[in-house]
């Protein structure tokens, strides 16, 4: 039989195929191509030297050992419907070929059945091939689309692995951010603090010469009027030793007018130094019941004496209306201290401002206005100036923290922003009502 | 003599009377009284040219000590009456103006009244 060396060759060749396809490479290529010139060899000398008795055997040995090798072999699984097809074949050439060789008479008799055998099993065997190509072919199509698949998960994989770090930079990223941000927030708010607090001391400083002066005028009573007292003293032991009993009488009721004013003029230096400390303290926030009057009046003179330390040609008229009616009024007294303070300061600036600009000093006479009015739900302060008023465009500015219209180091900005602080804190309003060139003038009601 | 004094303080009132109570007794000098540079002009158009003496506060709510000696110098020319300052803000500034508008005298607070008593004495008696 010529065709089992070539069955064979093509057999090795699928093989190859087959095992390429199924992505198990280069397993079994050497032993393939050995064996491949092998049969190439084997087939050459036997068309030259006529060898075909003896090289038919070898054909057959290989054929079957390629078949159960790849039976046996787990790694040629995949090459089982190949040897399928080819099995028939070479079962029946081996017959074929054995049975002449054991007797050619009866090799006669089924010689013609094996040859119709030998006929289907060739068919079977190009059918098979067919059927395994086309198997073999399916199989890679599908090898391919795993291979994408694969890839594609292998580059979705990476990709993923890519936005992974992309996000986790991004978020550290916004991790720092976020706490560089809260470090700011916390260094703005101890700025503000800050500022706060030197704002008030700033209103402190211009206290200072004002709070000086209203010490020294009460103390120069005291030193005074003990003085005096001292004097009349010694008068009334002359008196005593002469015997003038009336006169005498008449030293003592003055000693003791005297003695009612130094206590008077003492305590009211003493309130002007609480007043002076509670300013600076630091706000308690307590609330507390408070003649409003008294308060209101005791900042008007210390802020007028604070601007007449400073400009020492200033001056204003003050006019005050005091509702007696108010009675005490709880409030946090430093706080509306400061507010108050604020808004005097600010009133006795705006008709210096004014009184500046003005060379005919008997036709402007500079007038601050406080008052205290009685509501029905609560009390209003009115604080009104006859100075240059606010322009129109700077109205809604003026509560903003930092805004100012003063020359640069003269005012923080934070004076009225801070006053309108402390009247929501009370739950109050403050309102504004001004006109240019002529007034302003600041409402703040407080409820009771 | 008549003596004005000019000051807000109301307690000024009992403490030169207090001070002065031996001269007021001997009838030495006269005091009277102004809260405010307003009621002192008006007290001094009441006055029928008689000769005064003013001692004024430089400090005051209204009309200043200062703008008060410059009415009183440009309306009283005879007899011109004497005034003097008394501040307790004893800086140049003030002392140099109130001397241009003609002020006859400069004391700071706390007043010496010893010192005030003397100057006094020579303003009477020269």
């Amino acid at each position: 039989m010529l065709a089992e060396p070539f069955i064979a060759f093509f057999l090795l060749r699928d093989v190859r195929r087959i095992l390429r396809n199924n992505g198990q490479g280069d397993a079994f290529k050497e032993e393939i191509k050995i064996i491949s010139y092998g049969i190439g060899i084997l087939f050459i000398a036997e068309l030259i030297f006529h060898l075909e008795p003896v090289t038919k055997w070898i054909w057959h040995l290989l054929l079957f050992s390629i078949i159960i090798i790849a039976f046996l072999k787990e790694e040629l699984y995949a090459t089982k419907t190949l040897m399928y097809a080819v099995l028939p074949f070479a079962i029946i050439s081996f017959s074929k070929d054995l049975f002449e060789l054991i007797s050619a008479k009866q090799y006669k008799f089924v010689d013609n059945y094996l040859d119709a055998a030998s006929v289907f099993s060739f068919i079977w065997m190009i059918a098979m091939v067919f059927v395994s190509r086309k198997q073999q072919k399916a199989l890679q199509k599908e090898h391919e689309k795993t291979q994408q698949e694969e890839e594609q998960k292998k580059w979705m994989t990476a990709r993923k692995a890519e936005l992974e770090r992309i996000v986790e930079e991004r978020t550290s990223e916004l991790r720092q951010q976020k706490e560089q941000i809260e470090s700011t927030l916390v260094e703005l708010k101890a700025t503000q603090n800050q500022l706060i607090q030197s704002e008030k001391m700033a209103s402190l400083g211009e206290l200072t010469a004002g709070i000086a002066h209203e010490i020294q005028n009460p103390l120069n009573f005291v030193n005074n009027f003990s003085e005096i007292n001292t004097e009349l003293i010694d008068e009334m032991k002359e008196e005593i030793e002469k015997g003038n009993i009336e006169v005498v009488k008449s030293i003592a009721t003055d000693i003791r007018e005297n003695e009612t004013k130094i206590n008077h003029h003492g305590k009211r230096a003493d309130a002007i130094v609480k007043g002076m400390l509670q300013h600076s303290r630091k706000n308690t926030g307590q609330k507390e019941p408070t003649d409003l009057n008294d308060l209101a009046d005791e900042y008007l003179r210390l802020s007028y004496h604070g601007l007449r330390a400073k400009d020492k040609s200033f001056n204003a008229a003050m006019n005050t209306n005091f509702d007696v009616t108010i009675g005490k009024i709880s409030l946090v007294a430093q706080d509306i201290g400061r507010l108050l303070l604020n808004l005097f300061n600010n009133a006795f600036y705006a008709v210096a401002e004014k009184n500046k600009d003005i060379n005919d000093h008997s036709k402007y006479q500079p007038t601050i206005w406080l008052a205290t009015r009685k509501q029905e739900n609560g009390i209003e302060i009115l604080i009104k100036d006859n100075g240059n008023g606010i322009p129109k465009e700077v109205q809604d500015k003026i509560f903003q923290p930092f805004f100012t219209t003063k020359p640069t180091g003269e005012g923080t900005g934070l004076g009225l922003s801070l006053s309108y602080d402390i009247v929501k804190a009370h739950g109050g309003e403050l309102k504004l009502e001004t006109k240019e060139n002529e007034f302003t003038e600041f409402i703040i009601f407080l409820p009771i | 003599m008549k003596i004005l004094v000019v000051d807000d303080e109301k307690d000024m009132e009992v403490l030169f009377q207090q001070r002065f109570r031996k001269e007021i007794r001997d009838n030495e000098v006269q005091f009277a009284f102004a809260e405010s540079g307003e009621k002192a002009l008006y007290y001094l158009s009441q006055l029928n040219h008689e000769a005064v003496l003013i001692l004024s506060d430089i400090n005051m709510p209204g009309m200043s000590g200062l703008q008060l000696l410059e009415q009183i110098k440009q309306k009283y020319i005879t007899p011109p009456p004497v005034v003097m300052m008394i501040t307790a803000y004893g800086d140049p500034e003030n002392y140099n103006k109130a001397m241009t508008l003609g002020a006859d005298d400069f004391l700071t607070k706390p007043l010496d009244f010893n010192l005030l008593k003397e100057k006094l004495k020579l303003k009477i008696n020269g």
